[in-house]
């Protein structure tokens, strides 16, 4: 993948203003995979008496990081929007900690990319969540 | 037998509303989205109005998938709350007093959640019912649509499965 298209895709996703009020920044992108981290913030708690994160911003950190993924695949020819995104959620993320979603855009043709991902918090080893979704290909 | 002297209305309503706004005031990420719940009798109408900070796309404008995949959840997991409480708000078992004091039920765990997305979702206010398909013990399984100017077209829908809380005591 082009240098160009890595700076496209990277800023696309930064000038999101929902990403952005999550406080979402790139860590990694190019080659249909992005990282992308959500730190933890108080706001977003989903459960008060555990202070565990929503699954609903857990969700939106997954669809970010995967629509990313798929506009940093070298056969994506421009922007994608999701059809279908399912989420496991294996355990709530540990309080406190920054939660990390990774995603890898495996396939793509001209109308479909296909997209698997993963989120974790601190221990990379137990997953919080698990995806599988389906985006459109645009302007191709 | 005496059929016992239906309560007043005001004294109904005010349970209700009371047990309801425990149940999603009391959740910081439904306040940070600012969702709101419509009642009419035990029907549950979500509404997620619109605010610049909900945009995905900025070019088109959309709302982001992912604020359409919490409003979605958020409405599963209040009905699907609220149907399971709902005779304990009846019959007084549920204490209001500790409800307004913060001291929610234990809510439901989201064990899967699919979202299918139909239609772009515009920057315009949004509203979600859910329909318990099936609650039993330990599981449940729950439906949302979610649409915005035309109910028979929504723009998007999503199938969760839950873990239900244990029982106290």
């Amino acid at each position: 993948m082009s240098a160009d298209k890595t700076r496209i895709a990277r800023q696309f996703i930064e000038t999101i203003p929902h990403s952005r009020a999550l406080g979402m920044t790139i860590t990694e992108i190019g080659d249909g995979v992005a990282v992308i981290e959500m730190p933890y913030d108080a706001r977003f708690i989903g459960d008060p008496e555990s202070r565990v994160i929503h699954g609903g911003a857990v969700s939106t950190l997954i669809d970010t990081c995967s629509g990313a993924a798929v506009m940093s695949h070298p056969k994506s020819p421009a922007g994608t929007a999701t059809i279908n995104l399912r989420i496991d959620y294996m355990r709530g993320a540990t309080p406190g900690q920054t939660i990390t979603a990774r995603a890898t855009c495996y396939h793509i043709t001209r109308s479909v990319a296909f997209v698997r991902a993963t989120a974790h918090d601190d221990d990379a080893g137990l997953p919080v969540a698990s995806a599988a979704g389906t985006f459109t290909v645009e302007g191709g | 037998m005496a059929r016992a002297k239906p309560e007043p209305v005001q004294v109904v309503k005010q349970r209700r509303d009371a047990a309801l706004k425990a149940l999603a005031g009391g959740v910081p990420y439904i306040q940070y989205l600012n969702i709101g719940f419509d009642r009419r009798g035990d029907e549950l109408t979500a509404v997620l109005p619109f605010d610049e900070k909900l945009i995905g796309n900025p070019f088109l404008p959309a709302i982001h998938g992912g604020v359409t995949a919490a409003f979605l959840e958020v409405t599963a997991m209040i009905t699907l709350s609220w149907t399971w409480l709902w005779e304990d708000v009846e019959s007084g078992v549920l204490d209001l007093d500790h409800l307004e004091a913060g001291q929610l039920p234990r809510l439901p765990k989201t064990i899967d959640f699919t979202a299918d997305y139909l239609r772009t979702g515009l920057p315009r206010d949004a509203y979600a019912r859910a329909r318990v398909t099936r609650s039993g013990r330990r599981y449940a399984s729950v439906h949302t649509q979610a649409w915005q100017d035309n109910r028979d077209k929504p723009f998007a829908q999503a199938t969760a499965h839950f873990l239900m809380p244990r029982p106290e005591g």
